[in-house]
């Protein structure tokens, strides 16, 4: 039992930071284990926001040397992307392991990425123009704060509340994920996938990257990989109710748009509010009071339902 | 020895009868489908429960609940009925959870505003009111009374509900009236997939359309829909609908306003097909034992 939740705002920007704070706060009952965030701010062309960890939250009480290594593995990461001619605009961390970095890159990003995950313990979160991707561990408000989300200023964002019933909790198994190697494509899902070894075996043996053992994680690089044959974000989600079992409600966002499905079951709970500014919905009308307190007009979407929006 | 002084009452046979027809025990009074009409709205003595509160309706009062967690509320409205208010208004509900549950009473509730899951679910007596939306297993089990909401409903809207009338004026989700074992359920828009699974008892009325597996593995009772129904899940079946499930469906949809323009005569009943009615049947292993 997890927590979703989306927003996007049509034709502006808002504070998509603290207002997905907001929500998620109030789903915090649905799961206390970890919290993600997937913010889509102003783009940059040809700059990327690159959101990594070199460690987990639990690593920290590893030893004394583990500021050492932390330093030497951010080292080691900064030399790989100069090897690969990216220039680093800005580095900001919010913790010792989690870093936000904005580079310069005009060359194959994938390549780039797969060089610099290489490094022992180190995990892009997320590399895009607009994405940012922040996870850890806690309550929608002890992350926000410690990541100082409260400020930021976007289109739209997905987010999600964590109870782990399928994999451990740690960073790399929270939500959202990111579709590697898409720069701005980042997936929340609540449910149980039950075909997740056949279909994670079908996307190694295709080349892709398992960083974790949860299942949502396949949902991501499902996403990836209909993206990279050409596929539409709509037509993804459609074939993803067909080849997928299980239950699931997931929400995909990318640069420009929030989309989601909901399995042939419609077990997994959300609901939808619709307006011309904004679309908002969540696993529980709850979090989108949190707000919206004004009287609105919700629904939940039936079995099979499958809808896209454009910022 | 004490000898024991005793002589037979000779009219015991008959003052047994009388008192068991007082009971209501005789046969004629049981023989009809008894668990169909077990409870009976217009008894008094059904109506309520030993040490319930005495409220008047006329007594009103509201209280804006923006501030509060669900279980002060339901202490709240709690500490209103000991008091002997019969009307009361739940203001800003915000979507919380678990809104009036468990009230078995006779009680006047009214809902300004939209509820999370399990809205007044386990009641059994409130006439409750919901100027909003509900989220998911809203009256949940309620045994009597009736919940209006006016806006749309979450999935398994009166999920094992037994008795009264439970009504949304809106679309509600999937799974509507799974497992009911008596009352009403009337939706007034569509409803979601596997609507009715393994109802046993009791009405659904859908004035919109059904999506798939409508009344899959139900054991009895019926759905009738006014819209399109996308499939009948197994072992639900069409049955002719009769000029008395027209006259019901005429009475009951007026009652809360949901008669449909062009009458009921386009309804579909849907009932229980008996094909998985096995209950006496013996298992092949069984079997094998006897023989």
């Amino acid at each position: 039992m997890c927590g979703i939740a989306g927003l996007i705002h049509r034709g502006k920007s808002s504070g998509v930071g603290s207002e997905m704070t907001s929500m998620l706060q109030a789903l915090k009952h649905r799961g206390p284990d970890s919290t993600g965030f997937a913010v889509y701010g102003n783009a940059n062309d040809g700059e990327y926001v690159m959101r990594f960890k070199v460690a987990e939250a639990e690593d920290m009480d590893g030893g004394f040397d583990m500021p050492a290594k932390i330093a030497a593995r951010i080292a080691e990461v900064e030399k790989r992307l100069g090897e690969h001619g990216a220039i680093i605009k800005s580095r900001d961390e919010a913790t010792a392991y989690a870093q936000r970095w904005v580079i310069a890159h005009n060359g194959n990003t994938e390549a780039l990425a797969r060089y610099v995950e290489d490094v022992e313990g180190t995990e892009i979160l997320s590399m895009g123009n607009a994405l940012e991707l922040i996870k850890d561990l806690g309550d929608a408000t002890v992350v926000s704060d410690q990541y100082n989300l409260g400020s930021f200023q976007g289109t739209h964002s997905i987010g999600h509340t964590r109870m782990a019933t399928e994999s451990d909790v740690d960073i790399r198994s929270a939500h959202p994920y990111w579709a590697f190697p898409y720069n701005d494509v980042s997936v929340v899902h609540n449910g149980q996938i039950t075909n997740y070894w056949n279909m994670r075996r079908e996307m190694e043996r295709k080349g892709h990257r398992f960083m974790s053992s949860c299942d949502s994680e396949l949902l991501a690089v499902y996403t990836a990989d209909n993206l990279n044959n050409g596929i539409e974000l709509e037509e993804s989600l459609e074939r993803s109710i067909r080849e997928i079992d299980g239950v699931f409600t997931y929400l995909v966002a990318t640069k420009d748009s929030l989309g989601m499905a909901k399995d042939t079951m419609a077990a997994k709970p959300l609901v939808l509010f619709e307006s011309d500014d904004m679309i908002a919905m969540a696993s529980e009308e709850v979090a989108i009071r949190a707000i919206l307190p004004q009287e609105i007009d919700t629904y939940d979407p039936y079995d099979e339902e499958v809808r896209v929006w454009r910022a | 020895m004490a000898s024991i002084d005793w002589t037979p009452d000779l009219a015991w046979g008959d003052k047994q009868e009388a008192r068991a027809k007082e009971l209501g025990m005789m046969s004629e009074q049981l023989s009809g489908r008894s668990m169909e009409t077990f409870f009976e709205p217009a008894e008094d003595e059904n109506l309520t429960y030993a040490f319930s509160k005495d409220v008047d309706f006329n007594k009103r009062t509201e209280i804006d609940t923006a501030d509060m967690d669900t279980m002060e509320v339901n202490k709240n409205i709690r500490a209103l009925m000991d008091e002997g208010f019969g009307t009361i208004v739940i203001q800003n509900p915000r979507g919380k959870h678990s809104i009036g549950v468990g009230i078995l009473n006779r009680l006047n509730l009214i809902i300004e505003g939209s509820t999370g899951y399990f809205s007044t679910g386990l009641i059994d007596g409130p006439n409750v009111r919901v100027n909003g939306r509900v989220g998911w297993s809203c009256g949940e089990n309620m045994m009597s009374g009736t919940i209006v909401i006016e806006k749309n409903a979450g999935s398994t809207f009166g999920a094992a509900i037994r008795g009264g009338d439970l009504v949304c004026k809106g679309s509600v989700g999937s799974r509507t009236g799974i497992d009911m074992k008596g009352g009403t359920i009337i939706v007034g828009g569509d409803t979601g997939a596997l609507s009715g699974f393994m109802m046993q008892r009791g009405r659904m009325v859908v004035c919109g359309n059904a999506g798939k597996n409508l009344g899959d593995s139900m054991y009895d009772g019926t759905i009738y829909v006014g819209g399109e129904i996308k499939s009948l899940g197994v072992d639900a079946v069409d049955a002719e609908l009769t000029e008395l499930d027209q006259a019901w469906l005429k009475r009951k949809l007026n009652q809360y306003g949901l008669l449909p323009e062009q009458g009921v005569a386009h309804f579909r009943k849907i009932v229980a097909g008996k094909q998985l009615w096995n209950y006496d049947n013996l298992e092949p292993n069984e079997k094998k034992l006897i023989l």
